[in-house]
């Protein structure tokens, strides 16, 4: 019955540099259960580091610090090491690295944690010296062998060759001897005009399982004797499970169990449909405790009186106070909502508690917290939790959170057998960990047609003092900041200032975009207004302000040009620009979008232009981007999550749209060669979407929205701003 | 102003009386499969957690993803909504199967030389749609690439490679 | 059941005036046959509980009548106790809540003597004297017999008492004026029981019992008169209710039932589905998972012989016969309505299919019901909006409310786009409509 266990990872890759060759891709889909799981794959006998194992076949295993959940990164990480290790790259698999923050850690965080389009950037180049080590050892021990300079030696595609004398060893006859080599210190690496693999367009390393149903995520793992668990978790934020009877649900045939936890509880089944058949026979009654009034309506309004406070100075640029006090005066707020991340993968994870360990297969942003928190609600040492990696379907933020594992936890130690926990769509949407609300405000002035002064305030939540305490410091949260402090434009009196502001009870989080989501918007929106003010075109307008910054500059130009700015279009057809720095990569977009005469929006095109950096793999470089505006614009057209009576009124795709192909514009993405060091992509696009579409709608009917999701209601023809 | 609920009004006990096993026999990838399952139960878990085939995903359990698209006789239809009793006599593909379809494989080649996925997770059903798509229109323009894709989402926001990709299956061409 | 919206009252005021022509006939009339008192008749036992409950206690006895009167889904507020009241009716002039009738002492009806309980049910006079409301349909149960009244009694005061107090009713003047309702009670409700006709069947007189008195069929069914009070000259010629349409339910072959197989009605009424005539939401969905689908088989046959023996009358608002079958292609047939369409695509086709016959269940087929028929789009619209959650054998079926996250528009758009491809004349609903239609079912 468990079909999969006999499955195997073999896959045909076919494309790119390795067009026709056989390739075993091994991804570790779960902890074959007679297979000590967790343990570091050396199957090779030389493993230099963390990151590199190869074996006397030279089968050459990556270690993944960093977790595949749809970015890509599985395939650029191996680009990278596979570059600087000359590898042949028919020969590479991928693997999940265990847990280990000595091993793993993000350097950015020092936490093994995947997020804030950190990977690239924060592992360039720890990656590219550890392949480069790799890469001399194997040439030590081909000259060793030979007895020849190591200089005199050249590697390429997993050989070693001496060309005096016409020599060749593959990397799998060097291993043996690579491994007693003592690895040279300050190895060199490429001169990237030397890359054979990065710049690359690769085919990704993880599609070809997913085209067959082969590749496993979290929820897909399979043990013997598994049961499966469905959850409801109190419907109000901080309540508490009162009474619960649970007499209908037991009589449910293929109903095991009913777990009763603090805040949830779990029906335990030989499938997820007894599991949720048995949660709706249910009868329980919450204690709602004391969040049981709040509504999004008065955390606005909380909010709005939050940020009319002073905020913690995170830039001061110029004399604020004195920029401000004469020219023309523009002001204005900009507020966006809660929203859920709604990942496709519903939230799950698979847990077996026995008495000497703990271990868990999920798909985690967040490896060594899971592991860590699993332990304290197991009860066991951390060095008994295993965690079984998987791909993710999907990660957004919402993986960086390690609730749903505790949670199993706490389940799965009421039964001897291993539980995997599924959450409803509907728990998914109600019980997430979500992004803020915030409120922008902008103070600016404008001379001669340019801004003199430009104050800015963010309100918000401090996702950073909850998820990483020691980054916050003097009441500044540097991610809700991001993108505002480190804004592209020249202006002569600049200030940034941060309110934390909690909304009660409402846990908030990272979402895919991170605090850049909140800035850019706010920031391209009132760029668009002064504009108008100014009597300026849009794109002169920033080119205007973007002296200082070159790289800016040359993607708005090209975006420009590409989106066939300045040509006239049909009425109530607007373009709307966006640029921004963010994550270090710089991307300049135009969305084209008719609004008809309900209001109702149709998107006609989109046009992106991004300077990355070296993009190690430029095709996902476009994927990312293409993928990351269909996001952000998702939820410019319709997310909002709504708190009344402390619960979420949202519960499913019917109720917390999405986008869908029907309403998908054309979309044209260029990446810009560059030999800049690798900035940030996989978040990017998210941020450009919103501003773009909303200064599009700006453009075509005169309203300048100030809040999302954008309301139709005030485009319809006839309605003033 | 809340629309009207009518979940939860269901005594619960009402449920309990369901939920017997019954023997059950399906085709399935072209092969019989036989199990115990109550008549009610969703093909969807049934795919997945009775038999082990976990290519088939649940995304939304309301017919609103697509993430559960399975083939019910050469059409696609959501497994998270079909009882299983439904589907006794019928002749049911999953993806794990629908490579040895012709217009699965070509679909799969085109999702490969396109490289449309990103997490993958919604792409079972996203092919799943597409491959039903091609073999009832092999020439399908946007509006019928709309007609027949809408139902299926994707969060990472692949939508504009998967236009593509069909267009590239329907072709032949190679990318 | 349910609200009667418009139910008011009030109107009543105005009514001590042409009382007669007004109030009509009565809902048995039409049968024409001879009357006997119910303990006169011998022929058969058209009260009371089936034959296998005969003997079964008291409480069990009025848990059955009690489900047959569908007493809870008024009396309940989702997602709260059962019995417990504080369903809000939503009417032009302000709301009402239905009442706790578990037998809390404070809240509930814990102190109600047996007679205080007949009052309420059969002449809608409160324990206190006050008027009750006919948005509880005592017009209908007056016609219960009192030992059947008493029944469900002794089973409402079998369950636990909840304490909860309904919150205040918000009616504006005049209609807050509960005792003016005495006036209404006088002309329409005429508060006298069941007394069976001997020239029709047993089966038949069962089934009129069943109908009128308990499942109060026509409070939904049979149009209103000036006094919003029934209108029997057309019995069961369908009407708006609570915002749905109400379907005729009378003999007409072409608008009504008088087209429909005994098995259609039979599988309508104790499952909520028929096939070829599509499935009960909204409130008949209700009466069908809370009441009709626990009924006794005969007890549906029952009701079966009677509907068919109510006179024909059309329904000049409906088409005289259902469309058929859309094309497979969503090219083909109709294809006007951009909005409609996309929205179709969206969120509907996965379900209903382009042709109308849905690929996942019968249930959800589109084709031949009426409501894709009716050209004022109502429940079509109404489904949308709210959704339904239904349960039968075949397991729960439901489709998700998409009111919340659809304007008005665009489920105007949808509910076009549906009647046009499915049905046999398309609508023409605006955002307005929408807008109002969702007032009338709103909390
Ligand atoms: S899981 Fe079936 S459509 Fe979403
Ligand atoms: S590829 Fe991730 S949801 Fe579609």
């Amino acid at each position: 019955m468990n079909a999969h266990n006999s499955v195997s990872r073999r896959a045909l890759l076919t494309g790119g540099l390795t067009t026709g060759v056989l390739l075993a891709f091994h991804l570790p889909l779960r902890a074959a259960v007679n297979e000590p799981a967790q343990k570091d794959a050396t199957d090779g006998k030389f493993a230099p580091n963390a990151f590199i194992r190869i074996d006397e076949t030279g089968r050459t295993v990556l270690m993944m610090p960093q977790v595949e959940m749809g970015q890509g990164v599985y395939t650029s990480i191996a680009m990278i090491l596979a570059e600087e290790l000359d590898a042949d790259w028919s020969k590479v698999e991928v693997q999940h690295a265990p847990p280990s923050d000595k091993l793993y850690a993000n350097p950015v965080f020092g936490l093994q944690a995947t997020g804030g389009s950190t990977s690239i950037r924060a592992w360039w180049k720890p990656l590219r010296a550890a392949g480069a080590t790799a890469r001399a050892m194997l040439i030590q021990a081909a000259a060793a062998q030979w007895q020849v300079e190591p200089a005199s030696c050249t590697a390429a595609k997993g050989e070693v060759a001496h060309a005096a004398s016409g020599r060749k060893l593959g990397y799998g006859e060097l291993a043996l001897a690579a491994q007693s080599q003592t690895p040279p210190k300050d190895v060199a690496v490429k001169d990237p005009k030397d890359f054979v693999l990065i710049g690359q367009p690769l085919k990704r390393l993880d599609t070809p399982d997913k085209v067959n149903g082969k590749a496993l995520y979290g929820i897909d793992a399979i043990l013997p004797d598994m049961k499966i668990a469905a959850i409801t978790n109190c419907p109000v934020f901080g309540g508490k499970v009162g009474k619960v009877d649970d007499s209908a649900a037991m009589k449910i045939a293929g109903v095991r169990k009913v777990v009763v936890l603090d805040d949830s509880v779990a029906v335990i089944g030989d499938h997820m449909w007894a599991a949720k058949q048995g949660l709706d026979a249910l009868k329980i009654e919450w204690d709602e405790g004391a969040n049981a009034k709040i509504s999004t309506k008065d955390i606005w309004e909380d909010l709005r009186k939050a940020s009319e406070k002073d905020g913690a100075v995170a830039k001061s640029t110029g004399d604020i106070a004195k920029g401000l006090a004469s020219g023309d005066k523009f002001e204005a707020s900009f507020e966006l909502p809660f929203l859920a991340h709604a990942s496709m993968e519903p939230i799950n994870a698979t847990v077996h508690v026995r008495p000497d360990a703990c271990e868990i297969w999920t798909g985690t942003q967040i490896m060594t917290r899971v592991q860590s928190e699993a332990a304290k609600a197991a009860g066991v040492p951390v060095d008994k939790v295993i965690v079984n990696q998987h791909l993710l379907g999907g990660g957004f933020g919402r993986k960086l959170e390690p609730d749903m594992v505790i949670a199993a936890v706490k389940i799965a130690k009421q039964v001897d057998y291993p539980v995997k926990v599924i959450w409803t769509r509907e728990e998914d949407i109600q019980h997430d960990v979500y992004r803020p609300v915030y409120r922008d405000q902008v103070a600016a002035t404008l001379v001669d047609g340019k801004v003199s002064a430009w104050k800015y305030k963010i309100a918000g939540s401090a996702v950073i003092a909850r998820w990483l305490p020691p980054a916050f410091q003097k009441g500044i949260d540097i991610d809700a900041v991001d993108a505002a402090v480190d804004a592209p434009y020249d202006f002569p009196n600049f200030q940034v200032e941060y309110v934390r502001a909690e909304p009660p009870a409402v846990p908030t989080g990272f979402w895919r975009g991170v605090g850049p989501n909140n800035n850019v918007f706010a920031f391209e929106c009132a760029m668009d207004e002064l504009a108008r003010k100014a009597g300026k075109d849009p794109v002169e307008f920033r080119r205007a302000h973007l002296t200082k910054n070159p790289r800016a500059l040359a993607v708005l130009n090209l975006v420009a040009e590409k989106s066939g700015w300045g040509q006239p279009l049909p009425p109530r057809v607007g373009r709307g620009v966006c640029v921004q720095p963010s994550f270090a990569s710089y991307l300049a977009t135009v969305v084209e979008a008719e609004i008809d005469d309900i209001g109702e929006i149709v998107l006609r095109r989109v046009t992106s232009v991004v300077d990355t950096g070296i993009a190690v793999n430029p095709d996902t470089v476009k994927a990312q981007i293409e993928g990351g505006l269909i996001f952000g614009l998702t939820a410019a057209l319709y997310g909002e999550i709504t708190i009344e009576k402390g619960r979420v009124q949202q519960s499913n795709f019917h109720d917390y749209r999405v986008m869908r192909i029907n309403e998908t514009p054309k979309v044209e993405v260029t990446v810009v060669k560059s030999g800049e060091a690798p900035g940030g992509i996989g978040e990017a696009g998210v941020n450009a979407g919103p501003p773009a579409l909303r200064n599009a709608i700006y453009a075509a009917t005169g309203v300048a929205l100030r809040r999302l999701p954008i309301d139709r209601k005030l485009l319809a023809v006839g309605k003033k701003a | 102003m809340v629309a009207r609920e009518f979940a939860g009004w269901i005594a619960a006990s009402d449920r309990a009386k369901k939920g017997m096993h019954m023997a059950t026999t399906l085709t399935i990838n072209g092969e019989t499969k036989s199990f115990d399952a109550p008549p009610d139960m969703p093909l969807l878990w049934v795919l997945r957690d009775i038999l082990g085939m976990t290519g088939t995903k649940f995304g939304c359990g309301i017919a609103q993803c697509g993430a559960c698209t399975v083939h019910v006789d050469g059409k696609a239809v959501r497994s998270c909504v079909l009882p299983v009793s439904a589907v006794e006599s019928r002749a049911i593909t999953t993806i794990e199967h629908v490579g040895s379809t012709p217009s699965g494989a070509k679909v799969q080649k085109a999702w490969l030389d396109a490289e449309v996925i990103q997490c993958g997770y919604c792409q079972s059903g996203q092919i799943m749609s597409a491959a039903a798509l091609l073999a009832a229109t092999p020439n399908p323009d946007d509006a019928d690439i709309d007609a027949a894709m809408a139902g299926n989402i994707c969060r990472c926001g692949t939508y504009v490679r998967i236009r593509e990709a069909i267009k590239l299956a329907a072709s032949g061409r190679q990318s | 059941m349910r609200i009667l919206a418009s139910l008011v009252v009030i109107a009543i005021i105005a009514i001590g005036i042409g009382v007669f022509i007004i109030r009509g006939p009565g809902p048995l009339d039409f049968a024409g046959g001879t009357k006997v008192a119910l303990a006169d008749y011998r022929a058969g036992k058209p009260t009371g509980v089936p034959a296998r409950l005969e003997k079964a206690g008291l409480v069990e006895r009025g848990e059955y009548l009690a489900k047959a009167a569908d007493c809870m889904v008024c009396h309940t507020k989702p997602g709260e106790k059962d019995y417990a009241g504080g369903l809000a009716f939503k009417l032009p002039f302000g709301t009402l809540y239905s009442t706790n009738i578990t037998p809390d002492k404070d809240t509930g009806i814990g102190n109600y003597s047996d007679q205080d309980f007949l009052n309420a049910v059969q002449r809608g006079k409160r324990h206190d004297g006050a008027r009750l409301y006919p948005a509880m349909p005592y017009t209908s149960y007056t016609y219960m017999s009192d030992e059947d009244v008493l029944a469900v009694k002794a089973y409402l005061f079998s369950l636990p008492a909840v304490r909860a107090k309904a919150p205040d009713n918000t009616l504006s003047f005049p209609f807050n004026q509960r005792w003016a309702m005495m006036f209404w009670s006088a002309v329409f409700n005429p508060d006298t029981r069941f007394a069976p006709d001997s020239s029709k069947s047993p089966e038949w007189n069962r089934g009129a019992y069943l109908a009128e008195a308990l499942a109060h069929c026509g409070e939904c069914h049979t149009p209103r008169n000036l006094g919003f009070a029934l209108d029997n000259r057309k019995k069961f010629a369908g009407a708006i209710t609570a915002g749905w349409h109400a379907f005729n339910i009378s003999s007409d072959k072409a608008t009504g039932l008088g087209n429909w197989s005994d098995a259609d009605l039979i599988s309508y009424l104790s499952l909520g589905h028929a096939p070829g005539h599509g499935s009960a939401s909204g409130p008949m969905g209700e009466a069908v998972d809370h009441s009709f689908s626990q009924f006794a088989p005969e007890d549906i046959k029952s009701i079966v012989a009677y509907l068919r023996s109510v006179p024909p009358v059309a329904s000049s608002d409906l088409p005289a016969t259902t469309a058929p079958v859309a094309p497979a292609s969503h090219k083909d047939g109709v294809t006007a309505d951009a909005r409609g369409k996309k929205v179709f695509a969206s969120a509907c086709a996965s379900c209903h299919g382009w042709s109308g016959e849905s690929p996942v269940s019968p249930m959800a087929t589109l084709t031949g019901t009426w409501a894709v028929n009716d050209p004022a789009a109502t429940n079509v619209a109404q489904i949308v909006i709210s959704g339904t959650r239904r349960h039968t054998p075949d397991g729960a079926l439901s489709m998700p409310a998409f009111g919340n996250a659809y304007s008005d528009d665009e489920i105007a758009a949808v509910a076009n786009y549906v009647t046009a491809r499915f049905g046999t004349k398309g609508s023409k609903l605006t955002a307005k409509d929408v807008a109002e239609l969702r007032e009338q079912t709103a909390e």
